[in-house]
């Protein structure tokens, strides 16, 4: 029965306690390496726990930056410039959905889907985790907001997300001041890198590009906060274990008063032009026109290349006129002359100047004509500005010589960057003998300095230089940076933007401030002034300076004829002014290309902003709105 | 025949209660339900909370345990007796897997029946050591030179058929299974060391003709697990994290960041010590492994009280194969060994390997509640 009987004879002791013997040796090896492995455990989990525990939450625990809403900006009135307006974008979540053609084709019985929308959209789902938010369609109407909306509860993992966008209640009127925002550019992301800024552009999406947008950055943007997520190995976010708020970025309050830049761009009417009026007292930017202008809120999405193809047309209006516009300035330079005349006693109050109609230097067979072929006759300073008689100005000229026509234009500002706080700037052109040398490689001739006195030749400027350099004119040689920012507001409140003094002009004789004043008040005021029928009913007293500036040089011969010439042929309208004229508060210039004559098509559009300007009861920048906004907080300095 | 004496009358009181008449081991039984119940709770944690896998594991638990019972019922003289038929059986099985299995993964498991699937590779876990103790102890121990060699070819037969597949840890748990039955017979020291050293000789050949890519990967990648934390040392990296941030209490149960956030691969299945580790710490570790000695500790001792030669080298390798199963486990999650597939015994989420242990401790079981108390 036993199994050890069918064997050979066998030692069941010795058997067993071999056994035994093999047993418990395999059972001490056992607790040997239970021993190691526990060893072993005892170095991870107890000896390095630390180590190991910091790897484990930074498995799980990721910072999530979330964007600052960008500042607002307002006019001087507070009106609102820039807001930020909730978009509606529809997302959908794949891994929430069964069937997701289906729910795509369900969708498009509800709302307009373009192949490209749902060719984008099947794109990105392979692209992206299946967790993850989808856009479908940007920019939902209202409509369709609520044609989706009702339907939500038969489209499981579908909803309709609302992202902050800027947006520009005015449009093209102040594209060229206000700017625009739009996607962060490879390059952007490059000089943000450089600028160690990575972490404050963590979350956004959007920077300024143009004007104050792209100049007041850093202040629009605020500071991101960020939330302490924990998240899966797919990174997908389980919960929430801290937030920290961002601050919105700082309010911003123009100095531009929307009245006068509409009424400007209105007059303006697509015509290519530009209008700037300045505050000579502060340099305050209260208008600063471009005309063509364009959409900002097309670029703010992105812009289709059908539609910025048509913005690089041939009235370019991509380019800010007021401050990268150069053009010669024409008459609008002969107060100046005449002033540097004055301080270097070429001329005096009562010297006067015989015009045949013609300037002809000594020895020279050339004659410079004046705009009336039979001449002015006897012509003094009052006489010649009111007339705007170019042959007095030939004479000036000549006799000024071009360095101290250079020299003396500098100090107002012609050939250098105002300073105004856009990065879109030019500083066009005041030229000098050293300039074209280095230029041209040519002497300068006299004949160049002659063409000066009228302000042709090589000599440029922009709208903006020219309304900067009436205001210092205006307020006896006292100069301003033009400035757009009046006024920012952060959580700590109000800041004033103080005035930006430049080095004011001073004469020898501030007599002569006075009469230059007094021959541009004879422009606006007096019978036979170039711009008197345009102020003849105005009940302020105002002083102003018509130009016409040739696009082309005509042969000495031809008579101007402008209805006969092409239109871009035409002579560009000028004008300058300032008003009131005993206390100025507003500066202006105004320039319209191939208009004609400054007078009949630009001091019009001048009248009507001093017209806004002085009627209106003045009142302290920002108050109101400041006031009604947050009253404990704001700090309201004397106004400027 | 001999009358039974008044010490084995007692034994033989003792055997007549419930538990040995149904052939269950209660000590062993504890250990094992304690067990089961620590995986339960570990697998319902790894999976998420998810009570499908919960239900699903409770299911081949009872499929397990019942099979264990069934098992414990058949007497150990009728295991010996079909060790030959079951060996041809398991052995051609093996071949038929080679030659018609269905591979998944690079390797050839699994041999279709129509109706169920089948891992042929599962069963020979047991049969080896059968066939093995049945062969080695026909003969009187310490065994001959020439029967060890025999035993040899007999463990290396079915061993290298299952590397073939390929399928490096269940081919290590059966060459072992074989070489405990061996060396519990009482092969001698001077063969154990020459095989020791054969072993060694024969890693090169191992390396360079007998792996395939991705397992040569695990071993490079388990002796510089941080050279690829993305790739295939993921596994290491992330495992060692997770029983490193459990530290001496753990984080709790369902709380273990590593595995709820699924950082840490295989959670449920062969990384499942990992978890506990991580929300259970050094202690819960602890518990396991006692628990662990507890089970190995009455399986030997049911082996040493065994009354024939055969049931006691097969009760002994039986326990120690479970301890190869667990050390193997515990080695590779915690980085002293290269990754190979073996689960954590009794506890990982998963039924072949499950039925095969139960059914393995059914026969355990059946040995210690069918000795007859007639020396």
């Amino acid at each position: 029965m036993l199994s050890s009987n069918r064997s050979h004879i066998r030692n069941v002791t010795a058997e067993n306690n071999l056994f035994i013997r093999r047993a418990i040796i395999a059972f001490i090896g056992v607790i040997l390496l239970v021993i190691l492995l526990f060893s072993n455990l005892y170095q991870i989990q107890i000896k390095s726990h630390d180590d190991y525990q910091t790897r484990a939450n930074g498995n799980r625990i990721k910072l999530v930056p979330i964007a600052p809403n960008r500042g607002l900006i307002f006019d001087r009135n507070g009106l609102i410039l820039a807001e930020n307006r909730p978009v509606h974008s529809l997302e959908l979540v794949s891994e929430q959905i069964k069937n997701i053609k289906q729910t795509v084709d369900k969708i498009g019985h509800l709302i307009m889907l373009t192949d490209d929308d749902k060719k984008r959209f099947f794109k990105s789902v392979k692209a992206h985790r299946r967790y993850k938010s989808i856009v479908l369609k940007n920019k939902l109407t209202a409509t369709q907001v609520a044609k989706i909306s009702v339907n939500l509860h038969a489209l499981p993992g579908v909803s309709i997300e609302a992202r902050l966008k800027r947006f520009y209640p005015f449009g093209s009127s102040l594209t060229h001041v206000v700017g625009y925002v739009a996607k962060i550019t490879k390059k952007e992301l490059t000089r943000i890198n450089r600028n160690n800024e990575e972490a404050i552009y963590a979350a956004t999406r959007d920077i300024g590009k143009q004007g104050v947008e792209k100049y007041y950055q850093r202040l629009l943007h605020g500071t991101p906060g960020h939330q302490e997520v924990e998240v899966n190995n797919r990174g997908r976010v389980i919960r929430i274990l801290s937030y920290t708020p961002p601050v919105h970025g700082q309010d911003l309050y123009l100095n531009i008063d929307v009245k006068l830049q509409n009424k400007a761009f209105k007059m303006l009417a697509g015509r290519r032009g530009s209008v700037v009026a300045l505050d000579p007292n502060n340099g305050n930017v209260l208008a600063l026109v471009t005309s063509p202008s364009y959409d900002p809120n097309l670029f703010v999405h992105g812009i289709s290349s059908k539609a910025y193809k048509k913005l690089l047309s041939r009235d370019k209006p991509l380019i800010n006129r007021a401050t990268q516009g150069a053009y010669p300035p024409a008459s609008t330079v002969k107060p100046l002359l005449a002033l540097a005349a004055l301080e270097k006693n070429i001329i005096s109050e009562n010297s006067i100047v015989y015009d045949p109609g013609w300037f002809k230097l000594p020895n020279v067979e050339r004659k410079f004509k004046d705009h009336l072929a039979w001449g002015h006759g006897k012509v003094d300073i009052y006489r010649a500005l009111e007339k705007s008689c170019n042959t007095y100005f030939y004479d000036v000229a000549y006799r000024l010589g071009i360095d101290n026509i250079s020299q003396f234009m500098e100090r107002f500002g012609f050939g250098e960057y105002t300073g105004i706080d856009i990065h879109e700037e030019k500083s066009a052109i005041m030229p000098s003998r050293g300039w074209k040398q280095a230029r041209y490689g040519q002497p300068w001739y006299i004949g160049d300095t002659i063409s000066l006195g009228i302000g042709q030749s090589y000599w440029t400027v922009t709208p903006l230089q020219l309304a900067k350099s009436v205001a210092a004119l205006s307020v006896n040689g006292q100069s301003f940076s033009p400035q757009l920012l009046g006024a920012s507001q952060s959580e700590n409140g109000l800041i004033q933007i103080p005035a930006h003094p430049l080095t004011p002009i001073i004469l020898k004789n501030d007599d002569n401030w006075r009469i230059i004043h007094r021959a541009m008040r004879k422009v606006n005021q007096s019978i036979g002034g170039t711009a008197y029928k345009v102020f003849k009913d105005a009940d302020y007293v105002s002083a102003g300076k018509t130009g016409t500036a040739q696009v082309v040089s005509l042969s000495e011969d031809t008579k101007y004829e402008k209805d006969k010439i092409k239109e871009r042929l035409r002579d560009n309208a000028i004008y300058i002014g300032y008003a009131p004229y005993e206390k100025p508060e507003i500066a202006i210039s105004v320039i319209i290309e191939n208009a004609g004559h400054g007078g009949s098509s630009a001091a019009p559009i001048a009248r009507a902003l001093f017209d806004i300007h002085l009627s209106k009861i003045p009142r302290p920048l920002h108050s109101s709105i400041v006031n009604a906004k947050s009253p404990t907080k704001t700090k309201l300095s004397s106004t400027l | 025949m001999m009358m039974p004496s008044k010490s084995a009358e007692r034994g033989y009181a003792r055997s007549v209660s419930l538990s040995n008449k149904i052939h269950i081991d209660i000590p062993l039984l504890l250990g094992i339900l304690t067990l089961l119940s620590i995986s339960m709770m570990i697998v319902y944690s790894a999976s998420g909370a998810s009570i499908t896998m919960v239900k699903a594991q409770i299911i081949r638990i009872g499929f397990a345990l019942m099979m264990m019972f069934i098992v414990a019922q058949i007497p150990p003289d009728t295991l010996r007796r079909w060790a030959y038929p079951l060996f041809a059986i398991g052995v051609c099985l093996l071949i038929a897997t080679l030659l018609f299995g269905s591979s998944s993964k690079g390797a050839q498991r699994w041999l279709d029946l129509g109706i169920t699937k089948f891992q042929p590779s599962e069963s020979m876990k047991l049969i080896l050591p059968i066939m093995v103790a049945h062969y080695i102890t026909k003969h009187p121990l310490p065994p001959s030179l020439k029967h060890v060699m025999i035993g040899f070819v007999i463990v290396l037969l079915p061993t290298l058929l299952i590397a073939k597949q390929p399928d490096l840890g269940t081919s290590i748990l059966i060459a072992s299974a074989g070489l405990f039955v061996l060396f519990l017979a009482g092969m001698s020291w001077k063969i154990i060391l020459s095989l020791v050293a054969a072993i060694s000789a024969f890693v090169p050949f191992l390396w360079f003709f007998l792996m395939h890519g991705y397992q040569r990967q695990r071993v490079l990648t388990f002796l510089h697990p941080e050279t690829d934390p993305l790739g295939s040392g993921y596994h290491i990296i992330q495992s060692k994290i997770a029983i490193g941030s459990g530290g001496l209490s753990g984080k709790g149960w369902l709380n273990g960041t590593q595995s709820q956030l699924e950082f840490l691969p295989e959670r449920h299945t062969d990384f499942i010590f990992s978890v506990l580790s991580e929300e259970f710490g050094l202690i819960g570790v602890a518990i396991l492994l006692t628990i662990y000695l507890f089970i190995i500790g009455r399986g030997l001792f049911i082996a040493a009280k065994a009354q024939d030669p055969f049931s006691r080298v097969l009760a002994g390798s039986i326990t120690l194969t479970f301890f190869v199963y667990l050390f193997v486990n515990i080695g590779m999650v915690s980085g002293l060994l290269p990754v190979v597939g073996v689960p954590l015994p009794l506890v990982s989420y998963g039924g072949t390997s499950m039925v095969t242990l139960l059914v393995g401790f059914g026969i355990l079981m059946s040995i210690h509640t069918h000795r007859r108390f007639n020396k």
